[in-house]
């Protein structure tokens, strides 16, 4: 039928019909990029984490894009809600993890509604998995997009954390994880900083402790920058759902944090 | 050789048409009806999940009567539409008028192609941010345009009749639930009990996704 409705999908019946994704792949438009062998240089998003706390969980991303030794971006958006119960950002080639994104956020969103149910956050894990392997073609050309993924889990009453492989692998994570270019300096900082029973304004600002002391050693992680207004991006998951946290209450936080450090 | 008997194309419009028409009244109906915030969908179900009215896309909202199945099959139909389309341009551009072309379009194909005609009509309503839009679709692909609230199964005139004698522009969300809940059981001939109904708003105060489900405590059944 004309303009993309048709009131059957014409798979043979094993992909679930309730599968955005799917229903993209009959429709040719499911996102692919083909690059020639060789390499290009594509902006890149660099330094994310997410950590448990008391009610639920925490993610932050710095704000900046980098192509080669130049700063592409700015203001870059790097954590996202997956829906109403999770969040998802992602480090890596900035274009493919915008896309990437928007397919995930409207395949759970797309599930939910077919269904009148939400996906299960296992289910969103696996699924967001199935994505990064999907693009292990492009990571042998540089073109490399690795996520991280948190949510409250409504079965279990817990906040969880899972971390991806470049091949899709997905981890259970603990009680923090880091990817991204200064992944490794967030990381050590939450090593010693990650505590049982945080509250959510510690938790707060430990994750942009992260990533200031994340921006101290790493050229393409963009601390925060008060004169022209750019603050990380930090949002928590908790049984109410997700909330993105404004950046007049990050800048204050930011600041002080700055002005702490040796 | 035996040779087909020959039917006027009058006659088997007319047949069909009376044969979907006689499956959707014998369905319960729903009322789709504007007020103040937002956009109420309402109507008796017994079935505590299977569903007659949906969300389709942010300021979206469907409502079907008639068999289940095939109603079913245009909700599911519609949200892939919408999906598709929101992801391939902008979520502005989904429509309802979009929608209920699409939906127009197809049951008058398969009103005159098929076998058998869907027993089913829906209704396809789109919250704006001053201007609402309802559009009724009948099992033969008659699409048109409903002002303040929109009726489908059922005894449709009557149902009309009891809504439209007590419905004001600019009602509460309380009142409207009141009114279409009095003019359905009227209509009907039927007291229905508190937990048999099924309702739905595209609520203007929410964020980017207008629809909720109505829980059985938030509204009180007219006595």
């Amino acid at each position: 039928m004309t303009n993309g409705f048709a009131l059957q999908s014409d798979d043979d019946g094993v992909i679930p019909t309730a599968s955005f994704a799917a229903l993209l792949g009959q429709h040719r438009l499911a996102p692919t990029w083909e690059v020639p062998p060789g390499s290009i240089e594509a902006p890149e998003a660099t330094t994310i984490l997410a950590m448990r706390w008391t009610d639920g969980v925490v993610m932050a991303g710095d704000r900046r894009a980098t192509a080669g030794n130049f700063i592409a971006h700015r203001r870059v958006k790097k954590v996202y809600p997956a829906d109403d119960r999770s969040a998802v950002a992602i480090s890596g080639t900035a274009g493919m993890a915008e896309e990437l994104t928007k397919l995930f956020q409207t395949e759970l969103e797309h599930y939910e509604k077919i269904e009148d149910t939400r996906l299960s956050l296992d289910g969103k894990a696996n699924f967001l998995a199935r994505l990064v392997r999907g693009n292990l073609p492009l990571a042998f050309q540089g073109l490399i997009v690795v996520p991280l993924f948190c949510g409250y889990d409504e079965q279990e009453g817990v906040g969880k954390l899972f971390s991806y492989d470049v091949v899709g692998g997905r981890y259970d994570e603990q009680d923090y994880a880091t990817t991204g270019s200064g992944g490794s300096e967030a990381r050590a900082f939450l090593k010693s900083a990650w505590r049982e029973g945080l509250e959510e304004s510690d938790a707060v600002r430990i994750a942009v402790e992260a990533l200031v002391a994340a921006a101290e050693e790493d050229s393409a992680t963009g601390g925060p920058d008060p004169k022209r207004g750019i603050y990380p991006n930090v949002v928590t998951v908790t049984e109410g759902g997700y909330r993105e946290i404004p950046d007049d209450e990050i800048a204050p936080v930011a600041v002080d944090v700055m002005e702490g450090r040796p | 050789m035996t040779m087909p008997f020959y039917v006027p194309p009058e006659q088997l419009i007319k047949d069909r048409a009376e044969f979907a028409r006689k499956g959707i009244q014998r369905g319960r109906p729903i009322a789709v009806v504007e007020y103040d915030g937002g956009i109420l969908l309402i109507g008796e179900n017994p079935n505590r999940s299977l569903h007659k009215t949906g969300e389709i896309y942010d300021r979206v909202a469907f409502a079907g009567v008639g068999r289940y199945n095939e109603f079913e099959m245009l909700r599911v139909a519609g949200i892939r539409y919408a999906d598709v389309k929101g992801y391939a341009y902008a979520r502005a551009d989904v429509t309802g008028k979009g929608l209920a072309n699409a939906y127009s379009q197809t049951l008058g194909q398969i009103f005159t192609h098929e076998v058998k005609p869907y027993e089913v009509e829906v209704v396809v309503a789109e919250l704006g941010d001053y201007d609402n839009h309802l559009f009724h679709v009948r099992y033969d692909g008659t699409l048109r345009d409903k002002q303040d609230f929109a009726v489908i199964g059922g005894d449709e005139d009557r149902l009309v009749e009891e809504i439209g004698s007590g419905y004001r522009p600019g009602m509460g969300l309380n009142d409207a639930l009141d009114l279409t809940m009095r003019a359905i059981q009227a209509a009907t001939e039927n007291e229905i009990p508190s937990e048999h109904w099924e309702a739905g708003v595209l609520d203007r105060s929410l964020g980017r996704r207008k629809f909720r489900r109505l829980a059985g405590d938030e509204f009180v059944p007219a006595d």
